[in-house]
């Protein structure tokens, strides 16, 4: 096509932008949030009528298993923790459009070392030391287990979308030999797994409760400070212009491949600290073949919350109700535990939908100069 | 019935009925075409007739290719009707435009570089099996039509731009077409490949086909028409025909398009239309400071496969002086401004920033000495179409004083930049805090030539600085550019119209095929030699 063949941009005046008012556009940015889970949820209701199912007993078992009573929401809270970490490890790529999608790779990995050099170091150092220290190693870990990726991509253009999946693969199987040789304990049950860290050695329990532990503040406090550096930040603009337009970044003299490594070891660094949290907050120890492979199903909600890391909190807490609550619904309906799948499968479906139905957003407008938050509530000129 | 057979039998039709000259082929009534937001093309008839070039004049914009593209079956129309040989059609899409004998040819190859000649051609049968025969006689017949020679077996890639316009020219006739659209088809053209075009033009009327030439150049639409049509924002307002043309002398008609074309405003405008005018020794030589601000020294860039490249190029620019780079665009005027910004690396030679080596540094670096690069790619590259005017207006500065401290931004700070910047550089925008993809092209390069020539610089790279501008802008920004050169500013001006450079240049070098085939001073005859210059003749 030739330039002049396009729409020719309007020479004259540029008022013709109907702007929409703010309540307008801020209820656009929730209809198209939470438009996919309602219609997610409606359809997962019809699926469950078709097979024989009560519905609504459904759902009150997830809301009962998952939020009003005390062990089912400390136990929702306490997943939020992990989520929310996840979440925001992908912020951090996902603005700079690059797909990290070896979550679950590196998430095991970090938890798996965890696990394994917990029950060796406790003797060596001081307890609130060793969660330091054993943090800094899921960090390491997880940031080290993107760096083949990075690499490829930053300076070779290698599809990062491959080669972290492929990484998740080896980091699997290699998490699974690890319990079973190195940090197996054998003295413990048929099953290998690591030795299983004392309650009183595991991450500190907020007072009032009996199982939520400090993972969700540190989680909370990552989700809001990485929404400061993504939008006020000189880093934070170097990642959005990335994302928004690679070329571009080239052209005002971004160092392209560094910004890419950077963000990847951001990223798996966070990831990692949510395997550690899940270690030193709920398990204490890794059983061979575990993988709660949380990754892809919070990707689409870091997409829903538009890339924002403190709008993605609800949603990350909503998923932790779900499939906390999900347990005793599904149990109570004799149905499989996996069929949650369904429901985020369907959420991914009606997101797609809607998306298409609406108009893209383009990627980075969330960086916020005074106007912008004026131009992010206004539609992009097609 | 094969498609040769087809396709024989209409130019047997085309043939006979020729040259009647006059006999309407297309009929546009009442079109109108919106987008988003534009209203492109709105109540236009126009009437294309057989043995005739009938050229659409208009400014970018105009909305002169979207209706041609109407034509051409690419978009519909909202309202109107497109009547071919008096019947009623709806051309829905550009297969069956080429059913109805309409083809067109775009301003950029469409070609595919890595076939032959004869398989591009061969390209829209719908056999199963390719006709190659048949094909090779198709080929010849209308090489012998257009008065063409033409390699049917060598790489499309491998022609020079001229000749590849002239198989995208088969293309576009190859299944019998009677009405042939160019669009734009001299910007990618040498002078010669100008006149080639010309004579083609011709041989193509008299075989009876209806041209349609679609172009913004003045001379041109009165050098080539027989018929010109002027659209001026979406509105056709006003067609000479053959008698008017064949009866002014050329002063006369010129006045009375631009007339057309500008209304109210041509007497303001005129001075600047692209008129072909005598611009030689236009420019005053000029006293220059000896100092040279830029030097290249046998610099050679690394390049991809596909590229021309930038060879053992050496030029010094001096302080105040306006260099330009003519050229029949893609002989690697790109590559040079990249190896100048620093977005493409050296393989060998040097580049010199006031005698500074700066061929290792990044394109940060050398934006801080005040090297500054206007790309031609301004959506592409030049802008994040999604973040505001005052954002983009400090890209190429993210984490520096005084926008930025200890890497958190100061938004009042970047917004008061911006707010004056557009004040002093006219950019048409609701705020600063609109987003750059809602503003208009020109408006575009206003901010790009804000955001380059601001904070203090040394020299200035602007490749096609005014390429799809309408007139008023481009006389902005050649001003612009004329404003910073007498405050001492260095500029390189990278441009595929020759006419600009005699306008504003003090020297303009040659490049051919990544390699400056001579350095001109401007002045009388510049113009002649720049032209020999850019199909590969020696410097004398």
């Amino acid at each position: 096509m030739t330039e002049t063949a396009l729409p020719p941009p309007r020479p004259v005046g540029e008022d013709y932008l109907e702007q929409p008012g703010r309540l307008v556009a801020a209820g656009d940015a929730l209809v198209r949030s939470i438009g996919p889970i309602v219609l997610a949820l409606a359809a997962v209701a019809a699926i469950l009528a078709a097979l024989g199912r009560n519905p609504g007993s459904f759902y009150s078992d997830i809301l009962e298993g998952g939020l009003l009573t005390r062990t089912g929401f400390e136990a929702s809270l306490t997943r939020t923790a992990t989520l929310l970490l996840i979440a925001v490890g992908l912020v951090v790529v996902f603005r700079a459009n690059i797909w990290n999608l070896g979550i679950d790779g590196q998430f095991l990995l970090a938890g798996v070392l965890v696990a394994g050099l917990g029950p060796d170091l406790r003797g060596v150092l001081p307890n609130a030391f060793l969660l330091l220290v054993l943090f800094l190693v899921a960090i390491v870990v997880g940031a080290l287990w993107t760096v083949v990726p990075a690499f490829l991509r930053a300076y070779y253009g290698v599809n990062e979308i491959i080669t972290t999946l492929m990484m998740t693969f080896i980091g699997i199987n290699l998490a699974n030999l690890l319990i079973k040789t190195t940090f197996r304990d054998f003295a413990s049950t048929n099953v290998p797994q690591t030795s299983v860290l004392p309650l009183d050695e595991r991450l500190p329990r907020l007072p009032e409760t009996r199982s939520v532990h400090i993972g969700i503040l540190v989680a909370l406090a990552l989700a809001f400070l990485v929404q400061y550096v993504m939008t006020r930040t000189s880093f934070g603009l170097r990642l959005n212009v990335l994302g928004a337009n690679p070329r571009a970044a080239g052209h005002f003299g971004l160092s392209v491949p560094r910004l890419i490594i950077i963000s990847f070891l951001v990223s798996g660094g966070i990831v990692g600290m949510a395997g550690a949290t899940e270690i030193l907050g709920v398990w204490g120890y890794v059983r061979a073949d575990w993988n709660p492979a949380f990754g892809l199903t919070v990707v689409p909600l870091v997409f829903l919350a538009r890339l924002n890391a403190i709008a993605v909190i609800p949603f990350v807490a909503l998923l932790a109700v779900l499939s906390i609550g999900g347990d005793l619904a599904t149990r109570r309906a004799e149905l499989a535990n996996d069929f949650l799948l369904v429901l985020v499968g369907l959420i991914l479906i009606f997101m797609a939908l809607t998306e298409y139905l609406g108009r893209r957003r383009a990627l980075g407008g969330t960086y916020l100069t005074p106007g912008l938050v004026a131009g992010l509530r206004r539609r992009p000129h097609p | 019935m094969t498609r040769s057979e087809a396709s024989t039998e209409a130019s047997e039709r085309a043939a006979m009925e020729a040259p009647a000259g006059g006999a309407a082929v297309v009929e546009l009534t009442g079109i109108r075409k919106t987008f988003p937001g534009v209203v492109a093309n709105d109540d236009v008839n126009l009437t294309i007739r057989r043995g005739e070039v009938h050229c659409l004049l208009g400014e970018n914009g105009a909305g002169k290719s979207t209706l041609m593209n109407i034509l051409a079956g690419m978009y519909r129309p909202d309202a109107g009707r497109i009547l071919v040989d008096g019947q009623e059609v709806e051309p829905d899409s550009p297969k069956r435009s080429l059913e109805l004998g309409i083809g067109m040819v775009y301003q950029h190859s469409t070609l595919i570089p890595t076939l032959t000649v004869l398989e591009n051609l061969m390209l829209g049968s719908s056999d199963l099996l390719l006709d190659v025969k048949g094909s090779r006689a198709r080929f010849a017949e209308l090489a012998g039509m257009l008065g063409v020679e033409v390699d049917p077996d060598a790489e499309a890639g491998s022609l020079a731009l001229g000749r590849q316009q002239q198989v995208e020219i088969m293309k576009a006739l190859w299944r019998g077409s009677r009405v042939l659209i160019l669009d734009e088809p001299t910007s990618m053209l040498t002078p010669q490949g100008v006149a080639e075009l010309g004579r083609v033009l011709e041989r193509l009327t008299g075989e009876g086909l209806a041209v349609v030439f679609i172009t913004h150049k003045l001379y041109e639409a009165i050098e080539l028409g027989d018929r010109v049509s002027v659209l001026k924002q979406g509105r056709l307002v006003g067609v000479v025909d053959p008698e008017a043309i064949r009866s002014r002398d050329p002063g006369e008609l010129q006045a009375l398009i631009v007339q057309l074309m500008f209304g109210e405003e041509s007497t303001a405008v005129a001075d600047v239309a692209e008129l072909r005018e005598d611009v030689d020794g236009l420019r005053r030589t000029r006293e220059l400071p000896p100092e040279a601000v830029l030097e290249l020294v046998h610099v050679t860039a690394e390049r991809k496969r596909d590229e021309v490249g930038v060879h053992d190029v050496s030029l010094d620019v001096r302080r105040g002086e306006i260099m330009g780079i003519a050229g029949v665009d893609g002989n690697g005027q790109r590559e040079l401004a990249e190896a100048i910004a620093g977005q493409r690396r050296l393989a060998a030679g040097d580049v010199r920033l006031e005698r500074r080596s700066i061929a290792t540094m990044s394109v940060a670096r050398r934006q801080r000495l005040g090297l500054r690069y206007v790309t031609d790619d301004r959506l592409g590259e030049g802008t994040v179409s999604a973040f505001t005017v005052a954002l983009n207006v400090v890209l190429k500065r993210i984490g520096q004083f005084p926008f930025w401290r200890r890497g958190v931004v100061r938004r009042r700070a970047i917004d008061e930049t911006a707010r004056e910047l557009v004040h002093r550089f006219d950019i048409r925008t609701r705020g600063v805090d609109s987003r750059v993809g809602t503003l208009s092209g020109g408006n575009v390069q206003k901010l790009l030539l804000a955001r380059e020539v601001s904070f203090e610089p040394k020299l200035v790279v602007y490749n096609k600085p005014t390429h799809g501008l309408d007139v008023r802008t481009m006389q902005a920004v050649r001003e612009r550019i004329r404003a910073q050169a007498n405050e001492g500013v260095a500029a390189l001006v990278i441009s595929t119209d020759l006419e600009e450079l005699l306008q504003l240049c003090d020297r303009i070098a040659v490049l051919f095929r990544g390699r400056v085939s001579g350095v001109v001073e401007n002045g009388p005859g510049a113009g002649e030699r720049i032209g020999q210059l850019m199909v590969g003749a020696k410097a004398a």
